[in-house]
């Protein structure tokens, strides 16, 4: 893709390829004008007549169009009639070539790629909203762009791969999803995809490449250093690199999930807390089986597998069989050579004491065939199943595994959390420091009032442009708890259907899960978590000073100055 | 020397000199004004601007503009003609001619301007 520069239009580069078929025509159709005028006729009353250049100009327009409205204004000499039969044929061949090389040009591949490209260029300067800029569209990038889509943000994709760029035509997003199916890994296509765009919001890097991404990190890094970006990465040399220039979000899907299964190991209730509060909007999370602690088998010795050992190690009650093909490589863990997909190779390795086991292995059908194999040996095995593929989800969906490691959906998962809710990261961290019994008090209250439907998680701030109403009011010097906050406002004896999870002051510690009678002031910060609904009443409250003064008295506010003057009047006269 | 060169400053210098003569004499007498004179003016500078479409650079777009107010006085021109032929009830008075022949002049000066481009152009090339 190169875009065409500012003063070349389309429509120039359409009439220059048409330059020899419009020459002919004005020349057919000139020639045929002349030669009408010259030809000798007959006048009606016998008189000889010569066509005049305004009939002889009307007559070869409706004859070269093939409309025929006949002899005009009297009937032809057989002069005239002799040159109108050259014209006739003329025209035909002129329109012919012109309609032809019309036609010829709107089929071909580079025009079209031109006119997509301007297109694209003008759906990204027109962004008047806020907009990510996600780059690779492959499992990832849909399940993300789903997601931004379904909240509320544009996106704008850059897609290598012109099928899938297709697709996104085909998907049924809310909002127009600008794409254009061009390398990514050059910055002036990053330029023209919005990356300096006013509105950008956040830069994401997702294509299967490290490469690719560490490309498109630093080039955000240089042109649009203010934004965030997300990278993917997958390779620790590259997350190096790309953390040396100052990327802030770095994931490796691996690393991310090692991490939340060495969470699990230690601290379950904590764990569901989190997977609960950042799964993909509009999904259910089930209630799942807690790892067990003991005997483990790693099938695979990969990058996933090492990873995941490594983050097992912490667990001094986890222990380690790893069953791979190889050779061993490390002497810290026993080592079983063989095939995991075959009953004796488990046998060996201990499946039948074992707790649990982990195929970890990076062909699809390794890892069933593990997982199946290893069930029939022991029913009670705890199975943590890794799939490579979006495409084989069906097998795995049939396949009833305790935790299924999909990368993609692990990275589309964190970046969602780390866009929309910045606040959510520092309170998971502070979750996991909590005692385990607590965060299964707090899992069980927020499901017990939410249901296992993925909550909406959101920040709030209390400032002017989110706040007007609260902030005008604490501004005037009043006090306001959030149990006073949290009220519905279309009936306030309800609560609203939202939690207050973590609250951030400008000056000051952080408070999680902070109490009903705490105060707010203007400036802090809220973490919630709660229903569609409730997000919107809350909005309501915060923004429209007749719902907060109902929320906060139970009264209801005449709208309109006269009425408030009169309400304001008699409220005077009757605390006198 | 080269032949497109050729022929686009021969439509450009063809354009301005059809358009001269048909201005040139009386304004109002009808004998000093051949109407195929004007026919011809007019289908060489279509001509002429259908050459100039698609030329990317500046001095190609000024080039342009001039050749489109050329056709647009031009044709003026011709309406104001056809209309005194054969709708006005006086037929062509000396009057519409003098009409035709000032919008013809016109579309001369704009002509010129094209021949002045055309001859900077040739100059600043140096070629």
């Amino acid at each position: 893709m190169t875009p065409l520069l500012r003063h070349q239009s389309i429509i120039l580069l359409i009439l220059r390829r048409l330059r020899a078929p419009l020459i002919l025509l004005i020349c057919i159709l000139s020639l045929s004008v002349l030669g009408l005028t010259l030809a000798p006729g007959v006048g009606a009353d016998g008189e000889p007549h010569h066509l005049s250049f305004f009939h002889a100009f009307y007559f070869i327009s409706y004859t070269a169009t093939t409309i025929g409205f006949g002899e005009i204004p009297y009937a032809f000499s057989d002069q005239q009639r002799l040159w109108v039969t050259v014209c006739i044929y003329l025209s035909v061949v002129g329109w012919a070539y012109t309609v032809g090389t019309v036609f010829a040009l709107l089929a071909d591949r580079n025009l079209q790629a031109a006119i997509r490209t301007q297109r694209f260029l003008a759906a990204v300067r027109r962004l008047r909203e806020p907009f990510y800029l996600v780059c690779g569209y492959g499992e990832t990038g849909r399940l993300l762009c789903g997601a931004l889509d379904q909240l509320g943000f544009r996106v704008v994709v850059v897609e290598h791969d012109e099928v899938r760029v297709g697709e996104i035509e085909l998907h049924s997003y809310h909002a127009d999803v600008p794409a254009v199916s061009a390398d990514a890994r050059n910055p002036e296509i990053l330029k023209f995809a919005g990356l300096t765009h006013p509105n950008c919001v956040g830069v994401i890097a997702l294509t299967n490449d490290d490469s690719a991404n560490l490309a498109i990190a630093i080039a955000a890094r240089l042109l649009a250093p203010k934004i965030p970006t997300l990278c993917r990465a997958v390779s620790a040399d590259v997350a190096a690199n790309m953390a040396s220039f100052g990327t802030r979000h770095i994931i490796n899907p691996f690393e991310k999930f090692s991490e939340y299964l060495s969470l699990a190991l230690h601290a379950p209730a904590a764990w569901h807390l989190l997977t609960w509060l950042t799964g993909l909007p509009g999904t259910t999370v089930e209630r799942q089986r807690d790892p067990p602690v003991g005997e483990w088998i790693v099938c695979g010795h990969g990058r996933f597998g090492r990873m995941l050992i490594h983050a097992m190690d912490r667990e001094s009650a986890v222990s380690i069989t790893i069953l791979d093909r190889d050779a061993p490589d490390e002497l810290a863990h026993r080592w079983v050579q063989g095939d995991g997909t075959a009953a004796p190779a488990l046998e060996k390795a201990g499946v039948r004491r074992a707790m649990g086991i982990v195929a970890a292995t990076g062909n699809d059908v390794d890892n069933l065939s593990i997982a199946v194999t290893a069930r029939e040996l022991n029913p009670d095995l705890f199975v943590i199943l890794r799939q490579n593929h979006f495409a084989n989800r069906s097998l795995f969906d049939a396949f009833d595994s305790d935790v299924d490691v999909v990368p993609s959906r692990i990275i589309a998962h964190e970046c969602l959390a780390i866009l929309t809710t910045p606040l959510l990261a520092p309170f998971l961290d502070e979750i996991k420091c909590r005692d385990e019994a607590d965060c299964a008090a707090l899992f069980d209250r927020l499901t017990g009032r939410f249901g296992w439907q993925v909550p909406t998680v959101w920040s709030e701030r209390i400032v002017p442009p989110r706040a007007p109403a609260v902030h005008q009011r604490l501004a005037r010097g009043a006090t306001l708890t959030l149990r006073q906050l949290m009220r519905s406002p279309s009936n306030r004896d309800d609560e609203l259907a939202c939690e207050v999870l973590y609250l951030q002051r400008d000056d000051g510690e952080p408070v999680v899960l902070p109490e009903p009678d705490t105060e707010i002031r203007p400036g802090d910060q809220l973490l919630l978590a709660g229903r569609r609904a409730g997000r919107r009443e809350l909005e309501l409250t915060l923004s429209n000073e007749h719902a907060l003064t109902y929320v906060l008295t139970g009264r209801d506010l005449p709208g309109g100055w006269l009425w408030e003057k009169i309400a304001g009047g008699e409220a005077e006269s009757t605390s006198r | 020397m080269n032949l497109e060169k050729v022929i686009f400053g021969f439509f450009i210098l063809l354009a301005a000199t059809l358009n001269f003569g048909f201005f040139i004499g009386d304004l109002d007498n009808p004998t000093h004004h051949e109407i195929y004179e004007l026919f011809a003016a007019i289908v060489v500078s279509l001509i002429a601007t259908v050459l100039k479409l698609g030329d990317r650079t500046q001095i190609g777009a000024v080039h342009l503009s001039t050749s489109l107010v050329a056709d647009l006085q031009l044709l003026a021109a011709a309406m104001v003609w056809g209309y005194a032929a054969h709708i006005s009830p006086h037929g062509v008075t000396p009057e519409m001619i003098a009409r035709v022949v000032s919008l013809s002049g016109g579309a001369l000066f704009a002509n010129v301007v094209s021949v002045v481009i055309l001859i900077a152009e040739t100059i600043m090339q140096r070629r």
